[in-house]
C-alpha cells in the first residue's frame, strides 16, 4: 500500500514538474524567438515564474456562470488531468525505473490519452457558451480524427518490436542498435509528432482554443483553479507525450554506445534530454507558425496523414515478414 | 416539392424513400464588441452554422466620440487637436487635409519647405499603420510572432516623429500656413532657426533602410509561411465592380487591381515630384490586401529617402493673420491616407470656426464590404477578412 502511494506522489511529482520545465521553456523559447527579455523578476532570473503562476491562480476567485451545468462544469477539468497524468505512469526512465511496466503498455497508453477528449467536449458543451461550444466541437471533431494517424503510427512500431510493452520496445531498440527513427520508422516518426501536436491542440493546430477566434474556446468561461488545471494539462500533455515519442522512436532511455548495465544511472538524463529536444522544436513551431482552419485541418488528418500511415503499416509488415 | 412520406406519391414501393432532412436553425453569434480581432469595438452579429458564416451584420458606433459636432464649437487650430485622434494609429496623416482645406479657402500658399516635411510625416505615419497591420494581421490568422517584429520596427518610426513633433500618436503639429516650429526650438526664441531636429537627415536613412529590410522580412517571416498562404489565397475576392460600388479606396481597392491612388489624383501634398510605385493586387483576396501593404510601406520609405535628399530650404511658415478667421465658403480636400481615402468637407461661415465639418473616413467604406466577402466563408475567414480591411474604429465611428 505504502508503495503504492509513494508512487502516485512521485507520478504527481513529476507530472507537475514535468508541466512547469516546459511551461518555463515554452515561455522563455517565446521571448527569445521574438526578441524580448520575457519574465525576469520573479526569482532566479525569472526561472520559478510558473510557481507563482500557479499560486495566483490557486488565490484567485473561482467564477461558476449561473447558466452552465455545474456537475459537468466543475468535473471537465478532471477529465483532462486524469488522462495526462495517468500517462505518466507507463513511461519508462530505465528498465526498473518505471511506475509500472505494462504487458500492453502502448495500448494503454493510447487508450488512456483518449480520455481528455471527454473533458474537452465536456467543458465546451457545459460553459453554456456559443464560442465554448464550437470549441469544444471543434476540440472533439480534431482530437477523433487525429486519434487515428497517432494509433497507426504506432503499429508500426508495435510491429517492429513484436511488443505492446514500452519497456519491451526500448530493449527492442537496444538489441537493434539503432533507434527506430533510423530503423525504419521515420514516416511514423514524422506522423506521431504530427498527430501528437493536434492533440495537444497547439498551434498550429491550436482552432479549439483559437484566442484570435474563439476567444478562448472551450476554457473561455473557466477561471482560476480550474482554468490552472487546463492550462497545466496541456503542458504535462505535452511533456508526456514527448517522452511517449522518445521512447518509442528515438531509443528511450539508451542511446547506442552507451553501456547498457550503467543504464539505470543514465537512463533518466537521457530520456528527459530527449524529451525537452522534442519539446523544444514543438515550441519554436508554436511561436513561428500561424493557425490552420479546421477543414484545412481535417484534410490534412483523413487525405494525407491517415493513408500515409496505413502504407507506413503495410510497408512495416511486409519487411518485417519478408526480411 | 414532392413529399415522398404522402403514400398518394408513391406509385410503387420501390420508389419509396425517405428523405428527411434535418433543418436546424442557424445560430446567432455575436462577436464584440469585446472580442480580441475586432480592433477595439466593432460588433458582428453573425448568423452561423457551425462553421460556415450565412450572414454577418456589422453594429457600429461604440466608439462614436461626435467629432464632427464638436468641431461646430472649436476654432480651427483647435480642431486639429480632434482630428488626429479620428485613425489614431496614423495620426498625422489625419491632420493634413483638415488643414489643407482651411488653407485652401483662405487662399494660403504654405511654404515648400513645410509641404516637405507634412509629406515625410504623413509618409511616416503611412509606414507605422502598416507595420501595426502587419503584426495585428498575423495574429488574426494564428501567428504569436510577427507583432513583436513590427511593434520593434514602428518604433524607430515613432521615435522620429516623435523627435519632429513631440507626440508619438498625437502630433498636433499641423498650423494653417505650414508646421509647428520643432520641438526643442523654444517657445520665446524667435530668431532661432526653428526647424528640423539635429540628425534627423541621418537618423531618418537608417530607419528607412530598415523598414525596406523589415519588409523583405516580413515578406519571408508571413508571406512565405505555407500556412499563411493557405489561409489567405483567396479568401474574401473582392472585385473591383463591388470595390467602387461600395466606395471602398485604398490598399483594399488597389488590391483588387483598380490603380487608384489619391496621391497622384490630388495635389494636397507635393507627391508629384518623388518618383515610386503604386502596389496593385490581381486576385483581390486577403492575401493580395496583405501584400499591397507590404510593397507600399517599401514605397513609402522610398518617397521618404527621395524628400531627405530634395529637402528645400526655406521658412516653415506662411504668413497668417494672428486671429485665424476662414472666409466664408465651402470646400471638399481628399487625402489618401493610410486606411483609404479621407476626406473634409469644411462649410465655413466667416467665423473662428467651421459652420459644419463633415469627415468621410476609410474605414467606414471598407467595413461596409465585410458582408459582401463572406461566399462560403467558414469562421476562421471571416476573421482573416476582417483582419484584412485594416480599419480602426475611431476612423469608423469618429
Amino acid at each position: 500500500m505504502t508503495e503504492v502511494l509513494i508512487k502516485v506522489g512521485l507520478l504527481a511529482g513529476a507530472a507537475l514538474t514535468g508541466a512547469i520545465t516546459f511551461t518555463i521553456m515554452d515561455v522563455k523559447g517565446a521571448s527569445w524567438m521574438q526578441r524580448r527579455p520575457g519574465p525576469l523578476h520573479v526569482g532566479l532570473r525569472g526561472f520559478i515564474f510558473p510557481v507563482a503562476e500557479i499560486l495566483k491562480f490557486i488565490q484567485k476567485e473561482d467564477i461558476i456562470p449561473t447558466e452552465v451545468d455545474r456537475p459537468v462544469f466543475k468535473w471537465a477539468p478532471a477529465y483532462v488531468m486524469v488522462s495526462c497524468v495517468a500517462l505518466f505512469a507507463v513511461v519508462p526512465l530505465s528498465p526498473t525505473l518505471v511506475v509500472a511496466d505494462l504487458e500492453l503498455g502502448v495500448f494503454f497508453a493510447l487508450a488512456i490519452s483518449s480520455l481528455g477528449t471527454i473533458g474537452v467536449l465536456t467543458a465546451g458543451w457545459s460553459s453554456a457558451n456559443k464560442y465554448s461550444l464550437m470549441g469544444g466541437l471543434r476540440a472533439a471533431g480534431q482530437l477523433i480524427a487525429y486519434e487515428l494517424p497517432l494509433i497507426l503510427a504506432v503499429v508500426g512500431v508495435v510491429i517492429q518490436a513484436e511488443t505492446m510493452s514500452l519497456v519491451g520496445i526500448v530493449e527492442k531498440q537496444i538489441e537493434w542498435g539503432v533507434p527506430f527513427v533510423v530503423g525504419g520508422q521515420i514516416v511514423g516518426f514524422l506522423i506521431f509528432m504530427v498527430a501528437a501536436t493536434a492533440e495537444m491542440m497547439r498551434v498550429p493546430f491550436d482552432m479549439p482554443i483559437g484566442e484570435s477566434e474563439l476567444t478562448m474556446g472551450f476554457m473561455t468561461e473557466y477561471s482560476g483553479i480550474r482554468f490552472l488545471i487546463f492550462y497545466i494539462s496541456e503542458y504535462m500533455n505535452m511533456f508526456i507525450l514527448c517522452a511517449i515519442a522518445s521512447t518509442l522512436f528515438l531509443g528511450g532511455y539508451h542511446v547506442p554506445l552507451l553501456p547498457t548495465e550503467w543504464v539505470n544511472f543514465y537512463g533518466p538524463i537521457v530520456l528527459l534530454t530527449k524529451t525537452a529536444i522534442l519539446g523544444f522544436i514543438l515550441v519554436a513551431i508554436r511561436w513561428s507558425q500561424p493557425r490552420f482552419r479546421e477543414d484545412q485541418l481535417q484534410n490534412l488528418a483523413w487525405k494525407i496523414l491517415i493513408p500515409a500511415s496505413l502504407v507506413n503499416i503495410l510497408v512495416t509488415a511486409i519487411m518485417k515478414v519478408g526480411f | 416539392m414532392v413529399n415522398a412520406l404522402d403514400p398518394q406519391n408513391i406509385k410503387n414501393f420501390s420508389e419509396a424513400s425517405v428523405s428527411v432532412e434535418i433543418e436546424t436553425e442557424d445560430m446567432t453569434l455575436n462577436i464584440g464588441p469585446q472580442h480580441p480581432s475586432t480592433h477595439g469595438v466593432l460588433r458582428l452579429v453573425a448568423k452561423v452554422d457551425g462553421e460556415k458564416v450565412h450572414d454577418v451584420k456589422p453594429v457600429l458606433g461604440y466608439m462614436h466620440r461626435g467629432y464632427e459636432k464638436l468641431a461646430e464649437v472649436r476654432t480651427y487650430p483647435q480642431i486639429t487637436t480632434l482630428v488626429n485622434r479620428i485613425d489614431w494609429v496614423a495620426g498625422f496623416s489625419n491632420e493634413i487635409p483638415f488643414i489643407a482645406g482651411a488653407e485652401r479657402l483662405m487662399e494660403i500658399e504654405v511654404p515648400d519647405r513645410a509641404k516637405y516635411i507634412r509629406l515625410i510625416l504623413t509618409e511616416m505615419a503611412r509606414i507605422s499603420s502598416h507595420f501595426v497591420f502587419n503584426g495585428a494581421y498575423a495574429l488574426e490568422v494564428g501567428a504569436l510572432t510577427p507583432i513583436f517584429y513590427a511593434m520593434e520596427d514602428r518604433e524607430r518610426v515613432l521615435d522620429l516623429i516623435e523627435s519632429v513633433t513631440g507626440g508619438r500618436f498625437h502630433p498636433n503639429f499641423n498650423r494653417i500656413g505650414g508646421v509647428k516650429p520643432a520641438a526643442g526650438a523654444g517657445p520665446t526664441t524667435k530668431k532661432n532657426i526653428q526647424d528640423l531636429p539635429a540628425g534627423f537627415y541621418r537618423d531618418t536613412k537608417i530607419a528607412m533602410q530598415k523598414v525596406i529590410e523589415a519588409a523583405d522580412q516580413f515578406q519571408n517571416l508571413i508571406g512565405g509561411n505555407e500556412v499563411f498562404k493557405k489561409r489567405t489565397k483567396d479568401v474574401g475576392v473582392l472585385t473591383p465592380e463591388i470595390a467602387e460600388a461600395f466606395g471602398v479606396s485604398g490598399p483594399i481597392l488597389r488590391a483588387s487591381g483598380v490603380k487608384s491612388d489619391l496621391r497622384t489624383q490630388t495635389d494636397y501634398l507635393p507627391y508629384d515630384q518623388f518618383e515610386y510605385e503604386i502596389p496593385v493586387g490581381e486576385n483581390g483576396d486577403c492575401y493580395d490586401r496583405w501584400d499591397v501593404r507590404v510593397k507600399e510601406m517599401v514605397e513609402s520609405a522610398k518617397i521618404v529617402l527621395q524628400a531627405i535628399d530634395s529637402m528645400p530650404s526655406g521658412p516653415l511658415q506662411a504668413k497668417v493673420p494672428k486671429v485665424i478667421k476662414v472666409p466664408k465658403g465651402r470646400t471638399y480636400v481628399r487625402a489618401e491616407n493610410p486606411k483609404g481615402e479621407m476626406g473634409y468637407y469644411i462649410i465655413s461661415d466667416g467665423g473662428l470656426g467651421p459652420y459644419r465639418l463633415k469627415v468621410r473616413t476609410a474605414s467606414f467604406s471598407n467595413i461596409s464590404i465585410l458582408p459582401n466577402l463572406l461566399e462560403g466563408a467558414l469562421l476562421p475567414d471571416l476573421i482573416a477578412i476582417m483582419g484584412s480591411l485594416d480599419f480602426v474604429l475611431g476612423d469608423v465611428d469618429r
